[in-house]
């Protein structure tokens, strides 16, 4: 855990206020990411997990700017060796920053505008940062296309044409074409085919070695995260509940829902596995969540203070953060590697 | 597969992949035309228009007299259908008309006399005009070729002051056409720009212009036509009319459309190339030009090109009702406002045909922007 930190989170929160009645009052808050801190060191692969509503896309897209968070820092490191906190950046303070962060979507339909040529879709980057040579476009989009395992003579060819995965590849030369130093990937296999999951996340973890590139990388269940990710964050609610290196929390998770989520893995062998901690119900509503801890109406070990206090999140061992009363307490099931 | 003659793929085989390689360059527009002349029936429709706009951009060269010429001794003279073939051979004739006081009304009875025909004839010499206002001539594309002066052709009748109906019909097809596109064109353009603040910026300017949306789509529009015309002082030149019921028609009708681009621009705002778009660095006038005003243009042009009929309609409506245009202005609804009476249906029922033009011309817009709004966008319905 030497390498610099790239980006810095810091109390990141994200309200998208309820609008009622004729004159569009604010009625009440949903509170997508509700103080969510966590670091990124440069090249290493950050996994952010949860099910489906918990916040994980509008930290994404609070650190992308696609939104503008409510509150909360977003210490960035440029190229040029300068911190700046994208939070408070304006829309034209943030264009120059833009090719320096991109991002892989899950859908490889919507991703993608239907009426462009692939070499339009890739070299669009290329042509808004500057490159207006048509030819030097080309060549770098050809060879963008060869890089993510694509043949450069379908750069005529309309997004129609191709697969789930070749689109996936596609989207990927795009978010590449700028050379960014961080990569956000928003689940970017989970609309895949199982046989082509692998091949693209094999893709990744090739262009992030040759490409020397830090990601986070997003996935609703931990089966993915565990091949790719160097350290995961899991989100519930809005909120981070636990967060440490993968192989540790995949050993021995700290928190219930972790432990939660582990057992939802498929595994080779089920008899490794005893104890596990089934999931029950659904997420709560961000804009109405429970009282104390938000995990207290689905965990198993539930206690009275769980009802009325939230934990706080905390340091138990060093890279290793919990939020949870009883973290001390409990001995979790893990995943034998 | 081994042996060198599998190498070769099949000449079926070959035929396939170069068809799949046309379909993945081919672009939307590409795409959309080929689905579109999949309609037989609007593909016969696009045609039956460009005739139409045809006569809009040279009406002086279809007539084949002067729209404004009375004649009291020819009034009422039935229609002389134009015939293609004489004694079996190809050659246009038409059949004379011969007039007999009634001794009893002292009426004018005109009976179409087949026995005399009248050759038609091509490119023929008339009244002269200037074709599209700029060039000088006197060649018109139908009439009488016998030399004779007293030869008279009226294809489609003349009215109660002799004026000749299809000579009108073709100058009443320019103003009423016209006033549709015009009318649509207005239409399109407050709608577009109106829709895509609201659907764009979102927020307090399009909680107002959603409102204005609600209250005009709320009024009845006959009592408010006819409000707003019958508030145009009677002493206006007709171009002047003929402008000011184009803007009517086009204040009262851009809201479905504005409606329809706020909600293409919501739903596009929320789309993951739009975003990427944002993050690679665009301009927000390139997002709008680029990603997003494309995606939806296809579905624009059809929704416009059904929107036309309906101002056709609501200009002949107006006119019809004496509200819209009025004469000497020549329209569809001003020739059908001219036959609303019991004796012209009795006497003379061609002076009714506009009625059937209308019909034809809405249906044909109708067809051809069921045609497009399929083959723009194959999956919504
Ligand atoms: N633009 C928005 N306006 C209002 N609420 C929103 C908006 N975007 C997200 N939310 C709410 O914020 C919460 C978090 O959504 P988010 O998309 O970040 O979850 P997620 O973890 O990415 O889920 P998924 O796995 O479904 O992608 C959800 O309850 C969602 O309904
Ligand atoms: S704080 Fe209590 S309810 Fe929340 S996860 Fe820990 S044990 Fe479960
Ligand atoms: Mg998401």
């Amino acid at each position: 855990m030497s390498a610099p930190v790239l980006l810095e989170v810091k109390h990141l929160r994200k309200y998208f206020p309820i609008r009622r009645g004729l004159l569009q009052r604010v009625a009440g808050n949903v509170r997508a990411v509700d103080d969510v801190s966590f670091t990124i060191a440069a090249g290493e692969t950050l996994g952010l997990v949860g099910e489906s509503g918990c916040g994980k896309t509008t930290v994404s897209r609070c650190i992308l700017r696609a939104y503008t968070p409510t509150s909360g820092e977003l210490n960035f490191h440029t190229k040029e060796g300068r911190t700046v906190d994208l939070a408070r950046l304006s829309r034209a303070e943030l264009r120059p920053l833009r090719p320096q962060m991109q991002m892989i979507f899950q859908d490889p339909y919507g991703s993608l505008n239907p009426r462009m040529t692939l070499f339009d879709i890739v070299g669009e980057p290329l042509l808004v940062n500057g490159l207006r040579d048509r030819q030097a476009r080309t060549d770098q989009v050809a060879e963008l296309l060869r890089l993510v395992g694509l043949r450069p003579e379908y750069m005529q060819r309309f997004p129609h044409a191709f697969s789930g995965g070749q689109r996936q590849r596609i989207g990927i030369a795009r978010a590449l074409a700028l050379n960014p130093r961080l990569v956000v990937a928003d689940e970017p296999v989970s609309a895949l085919d199982v046989s082509v999951q692998a091949q693209i996340l094999n893709l990744l973890l090739e262009l992030q070695k040759r490409l020397s590139l830090t990601y986070l990388f997003v996935a609703h269940n931990l089966g993915v995260v565990k091949h790719i990710c160097d350290r995961v964050a899991v989100m519930y609610v809005g909120q981070l509940v636990e967060l440490g290196e993968t192989q540790a929390l995949f050993q021995a998770p700290r928190h219930p829902y972790t432990a939660a989520l582990l057992a939802a893995v498929p595994v080779p062998d089920p008899a490794v596995r005893s104890g596990d901690v089934e999931l029950k119900g659904d997420v709560p509503s961000p804009a109405n969540p429970p009282s104390g801890c938000y995990f207290h109406p689905r965990c198993p070990f539930a206690a009275e203070v769980c009802r009325t206090e939230a934990p706080v999140n905390r340091e138990v061992a060093p890279g290793r953060f919990v939020s949870c009363h009883r973290a001390d307490e409990l001995q979790l099931p893990g995943v034998v590697q | 597969m081994s042996s060198p003659t599998a190498a070769a793929p099949p000449e079926a085989e070959l035929a396939a992949t170069a068809a799949e390689e046309r379909v993945s360059v081919a672009s939307n527009w590409t795409l959309v035309w080929w689905r579109f002349r999949k309609h037989r029936l609007a593909l016969f429709c696009t045609l039956l228009l460009i005739g139409f706009y045809l006569v809009v951009l040279v009406p002086d060269f279809f007539a084949t007299q002067d729209p404004e010429a009375t004649d009291a001794k020819q009034a009422f003279i039935p229609a002389q259908p134009l015939h293609l073939f004489n004694a079996g051979q190809l050659g246009l004739w038409a059949p004379a008309v011969a007039g007999k006081r009634n001794a009893i009304t002292l009426r004018m009875e005109w009976q179409v006399d087949e026995t005399r025909r009248i050759p038609v004839g091509v490119f023929v010499q008339g009244e002269p005009y200037k074709l599209l206002g700029l060039i000088e001539t006197d060649r018109h594309l139908l009439g009488p070729a016998s030399g004779d002066a007293k030869d008279r052709l009226y294809l489609l009748g003349t009215d109660r002051l002799g004026r000749d109906q299809w000579s009108r019909l073709m100058f009443g097809t320019r103003t009423s056409m016209t006033i549709g596109m015009i009318a649509v064109a207005f239409s399109i353009v407050l709608g577009v720009i109106l829709g895509g603040i609201s659907g764009y910026f979102g927020g307090l300017p399009d909680l107002i212009i959603q409102r204005l949306v609600e209250l005009l789509q709320s009024l009845p529009t006959i009592p408010i036509w006819l409000a707003l015309t019958a508030a145009l002082p009677q002493d206006w030149r007709p171009e002047q009319v003929f402008f000011a019921i184009t803007l009517i028609l086009s204040l009262l009708g851009w809201t479905t459309l504005a409606r329809e681009v706020r909600g293409r621009f919501l739903a596009l705002r929320e789309e993951d190339f739009v975003l990427a778009a944002e993050l690679a660095g665009c301009s927000r006038m390139r997002i709008i030009t680029r990603h997003m005003v494309p995606t939806f243009m296809s579905h624009i042009i059809a929704t416009s090109t059904l929107a036309i009929p309906v101002m056709i309609i609501n200009e002949t409506s107006l006119s019809f009702l004496g509200l819209g245009l009025r004469p000497p202005a020549i329209s569809w609804g001003v020739l059908l406002q001219e036959a609303q009476n019991i004796q012209t249906v009795a006497l003379a029922p061609w002076l009714l045909v506009p009625g059937l033009v209308v019909i034809v011309a809405v249906l044909a817009f109708n067809l051809v922007g069921d045609g497009l709004r399929d083959a723009a966008d194959p999956y919504t319905h």
